[in-house]
């Protein structure tokens, strides 16, 4: 702690510091706003995970089993809750990105099915079934997947935002009808935005894929 | 959003049946209702699943029809062997749409019942007599840049976006709903109704009913088709203004048409003053400047899209003469 702290957590006037009004209602009282929309997950492998809003009980929530990455998930949710809030507030797998959660984006693209879809714009409960797929279960740092490795080379990318929907969109592109050209590639990648305009080299990291296969 | 029950229908009949009120709504891909729900522009009180209720084939029937179950997804159905070769509009009108995450997602039935992207039917904070009667149209003294030129009312001026809708129209397609009193079929042309005086009153539909099929005549071997999107950007966006041909031509002269205009109608919108000026007629540009001119007679400008009319002039007549050089 701060040597200059008096004892009693006052300020020289006397007032209460901010350091110490927060230190006294503690973690509980920010997350109070969380709910309704807030769920508990247990995994059916692994311990319960915590997340900030993992002790306020929803009396909407209703049970789920959704299969993420290839493991078995039960979780509890509002049925409100989106498949992207699902997977990053429920889950904690943050890498999938909230762009615009009106399907505008594509930040948020993860697959279903090995489909590329928009999971700001479909419900958790709605994918009971469903396998699903999200930037976490493509590759890791030790094992890339070769869309991940060919955006590293190509430099695919500048603050990253958009890049986990950038390689959940191209990947899930490998397997639909595509034209050979790059302006055929810039068409079928139209649902991903990229602020920072790394546009170039997405297409050459995707193209690179491409004709490596 | 509002909070709702769901639940998943088993079937057609189950869905029909749970769907007792106006409050119900169906979800099948969820990008316009989820979407507008996030808006509070929609407040179902109960949400009815219907993704397992099968009418997800595209069959050829007998009588040599095409007969597309309402959960085909856009996607597939463009990508579909039979509608490439035989109703090739309606497969370049899909993919001009959206993104392929969104066509992955939406339905041959969620598609016919896409709503307006007017910012005043999407925002709770504007009056509007779309999303809530009687309380005025904030577009017709608004921005109304992307709104409608043809159908319009004093009451509304919101365009139809779909362009599936408008190359469906062009086919003459038949739609199938069924209700708690049976099953009909509606032409296309007769599903969607303009605003008038009821613009909350879109479609034929009344809460229960829900789309099953959607049926395109026969297939035409010898029809040119196209379908031309114009846009503020390439890709990604709503038509600015659109048309769907499918033509035919025999020495010369056009001996069968059909045409559609997006972007410009509160309906998808069949122009038969612009068929009735090119049937028989040679099929050069001068037919196709007076056919075009014939089409747009009737539009009304608003204070921010009169340049639409001469736009969809021009889109007609560029669609037209792409449809009609040899191949």
């Amino acid at each position: 702690m701060h040597s200059e702290d008096k004892p009693n957590n006052e300020d020289s006037t006397g007032r209460l510091t901010r350091r110490s009004f927060l230190s006294q209602i503690g973690a509980a009282g920010v997350t109070v706003t969380a709910a309704p929309l807030v769920a508990r997950a247990h995994s059916a492998t692994a311990p319960a995970k915590t997340t900030t809003s993992a002790t306020e009980k929803v009396e909407s929530a209703v049970p789920i089993t959704l299969s993420v990455n290839g493991e078995s998930v039960r979780v509890e949710v509002d049925p409100r809750t989106t498949l992207l809030d699902a997977l990053r507030e429920t889950l904690s797998l943050t890498g999938t990105k909230k762009g615009c959660d009106h399907g505008q984006c594509g930040a948020c693209t993860v697959h279903v099915n090995g489909r590329r879809i928009n999971s700001c714009l479909t419900l958790a409960i709605m994918h009971e079934g469903d396998s699903i797929t999200m930037i976490e279960g493509l590759g890791d740092p030790g094992n890339l997947h070769p869309m991940q490795a060919s955006f590293v080379e190509h430099d695919g990318y500048q603050c990253g935002y958009c890049t986990s929907g950038q390689i959940m969109s191209a990947v899930a592109l490998l397997k639909e009808p595509c034209g050979a050209s790059d302006a055929d590639v810039k068409e079928l990648m139209s649902g991903n935005i990229c602020r920072c305009g790394a546009y170039p080299n997405i297409v050459a990291a995707i193209q690179h894929v491409r004709q490596q296969a | 959003m509002e909070l709702f029950t769901y639940t998943r229908a088993t079937d057609a009949a189950q869905a029909v049946n749970s769907a007792t009120n106006k409050d119900v709504r169906f979800v099948a891909g969820g990008t316009t209702l989820l979407d507008l729900m996030k808006l509070d522009v929609e407040r179902p009180r109960q949400l009815i699943d219907i993704n397992r209720i099968g009418l997800d084939t595209v069959e050829k029937l007998p009588n040599g029809s095409l007969r597309i179950g309402a959960l085909v997804r856009n996607s597939d159905l463009a990508h579909h062997s039979i509608v490439q070769s035989d109703y090739s509009v309606l497969s370049q009108a899909l993919l001009s749409g959206a993104s392929a995450q969104l066509r992955n997602m939406a339905t041959t039935g969620g598609n016919l019942l896409q709503r307006t992207r007017c910012m005043y039917f999407r925002n709770t904070a504007m009056p509007c007599n779309k999303r809530t009667p009687g309380t005025g149209c904030s577009a017709i003294e608004g921005d109304n840049r992307t709104l409608a030129i043809l159908g319009a009312s004093n009451d509304c001026i919101a365009t139809n976006p779909s362009d599936m809708n408008v190359a469906l129209t062009a086919l003459e397609a038949v739609i199938t709903v069924r209700g708690s009193a049976g099953t009909r079929d509606v032409p296309i042309g007769d599903f969607h109704l303009l605003p008038g005086n009821t613009p909350h009153i879109e479609t034929v539909l009344v809460p229960g009913d829900l789309v099953t099929h959607v049926t395109l005549p026969a297939p035409r071997p010898n029809s040119k088709q196209v379908y031309l999107k114009l846009r503020d950007r390439a890709s990604y966006e709503f038509a600015l203004a659109s048309a769907a041909i499918v033509a035919e031509v025999s020495g010369g002269n056009i001996t069968f048409i059909r045409i559609a205009l997006g972007g410009v109608g509160t309906k998808p919108w069949r122009s038969h003053e612009a068929e009735a000026d090119l049937l028989h007629r040679p099929a050069d540009i001068a037919t196709f400047r007076r056919a075009a001119d014939a089409a747009l007679r009737g539009a009304h400008p608003q204070s921010e899209n009169g340049f639409k009319v001469e736009l969809a002039k021009r889109c007609i007549t560029h669609a037209l003469t792409l449809a009609t050089q040899s191949a």
